[in-house]
């Protein structure tokens, strides 16, 4: 915690933003990014997969999405799977790597541009 | 800026502390830094959830998955599974009841369903020792607002239009009572806040305080500044050592902010907190005594007028309000009068805290719009009675308040509606009784302890309780007469009309409404030397019903006083005589053949 001195209304403000992440993952958030963290999910390499979303989201300083993990769905040979959540549609996104990660944040989750080089399914 | 996948909230409730949350959180922390989820996954301690017989309760975020009973042991399962691999764990999850399906999230269950949260809004939600969370969930803007944009006339007018009343008990406006130590003439102003909790049954003010302790600070700073006072005491008891130290963290952040102490936010208004801690006397929740108890005198009630808004603590203009009332302020200011007015009936506004104790299954702490049925706190939000047995009454208000019925179970709650009744809206205790209850030692057991804890300053409290409860303890023991009845009642309702304070005033109601609405179980006492409901011991006779008995013996190996002769040929039979009714027999049997009535 700082020590500034609160002055104004613009002030507490200021404290409201930058910790906005405290309870930000309590308020669910609108896009969902899931993870498959299955047993055939970890063996595919899911764990870094997560790795790289966390260090996405806090390199583009991205809140109000909710990160969740997700048991095995049977497409074990699809795995690492990756499911994004975005206005009500729900798409999969099978065998990504780390380096896939920060295409599909930016266009999907910021840009709302389904990536449909790694799509494999959609759920409307 | 890290940003944090899950939260895992954890109640840090006394409720939940004591059935080993403590231990659960330091587990959870332990082996999220094993799993190497440190920076990924939040650990958060938060005040009470309300839910406390389901504790330790865990809400794990951003699902929302609520896990109760949490203990040490489950919690490598629940990082494994749940947070590792996104597999919750069902058996954690809340239930109704066996066979019945789990309720995976926090919202969906009806526990929660037909709460409105105000007061409680940041409770169970947010960690109390971190200002910035509070912040963030709009903390301090109430009073920024006011100090910044407001005359402290438009801050009372705010109140009043609310319909704020009293929730420690008294139910009297909030607005009015402000703008009368407004207008007092004084240089000293004091606000204080009444955290002297001490109905037998009752911890809302206990787990506001704990649970989101800067809603009061910010309630009490807003108080100040519409009345011109700077200068506060919280008056906390010292068996509320959790509350006490989570105060003292939130004001010490609160100073380090600016928003407590000189100049707040470059308004030139100031405000000094102090925390005092009471002994614990129950007279010191009247706000006479408990200016005499902050002014370091004995913790007796003086007669008013003249009222603490013209003389009050040491002899300046004062307003005193409890915990609840204070943290609904700060909601008032930011959303407007006429919101929370919206809510409730026409003459009590807004929410209440209820405690809800006793046999009913779903113990805990709820908040719910005012006007809503006794029914549908106890069988909605309660879950109903424990063990499915028959509700019996329902003692509302704690030691002052009355007992009502199962008639009285669709009335709509409000300060008017409950006084009709002979019970009153007091802080917010809610004892549920079933049909193992004797109304007769219920009256008892409360008149006990007002009788202990009357300051002994006027007589008819003093000498009026200490009858009444001699009576009580002869009509229990089977000794009374109808006559005691009259004696008993004109008792009542002098030592109501004559004594000086709440305390006396209040202390008769238990047994004026058990007698309004129970009288048959007193006279079945006083004429059957019966206690219906099985509860008072000396009215007890055990018996042993010879078709169920097997004539195992058990009942007579166990019994403590050896009055239970016999052999496994003869069979076996209790001698009533000697017998000191400890019920030890009726718990042993293994089939059921001993009866008591």
């Amino acid at each position: 915690m700082t020590h500034m001195k609160i002055k104004s209304l613009e002030d507490l403000k200021k404290i409201r933003e930058s910790s906005r992440d405290l309870t930000s993952a309590r308020s669910g958030g609108e896009t969902v990014i899931i993870v498959g963290m299955g047993t055939c999910g970890i063996a595919a390499g899911a764990r870094e997969i997560l790795t790289e979303v966390m260090a996405e989201l806090s390199r583009r300083n991205i809140d109000g999405v909710a990160v969740q993990t997700t048991g095995c769905i049977g497409m074990c040979q699809d795995e690492p799977l990756l499911d994004v959540i975005r206005g009500g549609q729900r798409v999969t996104y099978g065998r990504v790597k780390p380096e896939d990660v920060s295409l599909i944040i930016a266009e999907h989750v910021v840009n709302g541009r389904v990536v449909d080089k790694l799509a494999i399914g959609r759920a409307d | 800026m890290p940003i944090y996948r899950s939260h895992i909230l954890i109640c840090g409730g006394t409720g939940c502390t004591s059935s080993g949350a403590g231990e659960v959180t330091e587990a959870f922390k332990k082996a999220i830094t094993e799993k190497g989820l440190a920076d990924e996954v939040l650990v958060v301690p938060t005040g009470c959830h309300g839910m406390c017989e389901m504790g330790p309760i865990v809400v794990v975020y951003p699902e929302g998955t609520f896990y109760c009973r949490v203990q040490k042991t489950d919690v490598a399962e629940l990082v494994e599974e749940h947070i590792y691999k996104g597999r919750p764990v069902q058996r954690l999850m809340y239930s109704a009841g066996e066979d019945v399906p789990v309720i995976p999230h926090y919202k969906e269950i009806p526990f929660y369903g037909k709460q409105h949260r105000i007061a409680l809004k940041n409770c169970g939600y947010i960690n109390p020792d971190n200002i910035d969370e509070y912040i963030v969930r709009g903390g301090y803007e109430a009073l920024g607002k006011a100090l910044l944009s407001m005359k402290p006339e438009q801050v009372i007018d705010e109140v009043k239009a609310s319909g704020l009343r009293g929730r420690g008990g008294g139910g009297f406006s909030t607005g009015l009572k402000w703008s009368f130590c407004a207008s007092a003439k004084g240089d000293k102003k004091y606000v204080i806040c009444n955290a002297d909790e001490g109905d037998p049954g009752a911890f809302m003010d206990r787990s506001l305080l704990e649970g989101d302790p800067h809603s009061i600070i910010e309630g009490m700073s807003l108080g100040a500044f519409a009345m011109g006072a700077d200068e506060g005491y919280i008056y906390c008891r010292a068996e509320y050592p959790l509350a006490i130290q989570r105060l003292k963290t939130a004001m010490a952040q609160a100073e380090e902010y600016g928003l407590l102490g000189e100049n707040i936010m470059d308004s030139g208004f100031s405000f000094t907190l102090h925390v005092k801690e009471g002994a614990g006397a129950f007279v010191c929740g009247e706000e006479t005594a408990l200016m005499a108890s902050i002014e370091g005198r004995r913790g007796m009630p003086r007669p008013r007028p003249p009222f603490p808004a013209n003389s009050g603590l040491w002899g300046c203009p004062t307003n005193i309000n409890n915990v609840e009332t204070w943290a609904n302020v700060p909601q008032i200011i930011s959303h407007g009068g006429a919101w929370y007015a919206s809510l409730g009936t026409e003459k009590s506004k807004g929410t209440k805290v209820f405690a809800l104790t006793g046999k009913v299954k779903h113990t805990g702490l709820v908040e719910v719009p005012m006007g809503i049925t006794l029914r549908e706190i106890i069988f909605e939000i309660g879950g109903g009675i424990l063990d499915d047995k028959k509700f019996k009454a329902v003692q509302i208000g704690g030691p002052s308040g009355g007992c009502l019925t199962e008639e009285h179970l669709d009335t709509p709650v409000s300060y008017e509606s409950l006084t009709a009744l002979g019970a009153i809206m007091g802080s917010g205790g809610l004892v549920v009784m079933d049909e193992t209850t004797c109304m007769v030692d219920v009256a008892k057991f409360f008149l006990e302890f007002t009788q202990k804890e009357s300051c002994g300053k006027c007589v008819p409290c003093r000498e009026g309780t200490k009858h009444m409860l001699l009576l009580l303890e002869k009509i229990t023991e089977g000794k009374g007469t109808m006559e005691d009845l009259d004696t008993l009642e004109g008792l009542a309702n002098m030592v109501k009309e004559m004594s000086l304070c709440g305390l006396g005033q209040t202390a008769p109601n238990p047994v004026l409404t058990t007698l309004r609405y129970f009288r048959d179980e007193y006279e079945a006492h006083i004429r059957d030397h019966k206690c219906p409901a099985g509860a008072c011991a000396a009215l007890l006779e055990y018996r042993i019903i010879p078709e169920l008995c097997k004539k195992c013996g058990i009942c007579a190996k166990n019994c403590p006083v050896k009055c239970i002769p016999g052999d496994r040929n003869t069979g076996y039979r209790i001698d009533t005589d000697r017998c000191i009714r400890c019920g030890t027999c009726f718990e042993k049997c293994p089939f059921g053949a001993i009866e008591k009535k």
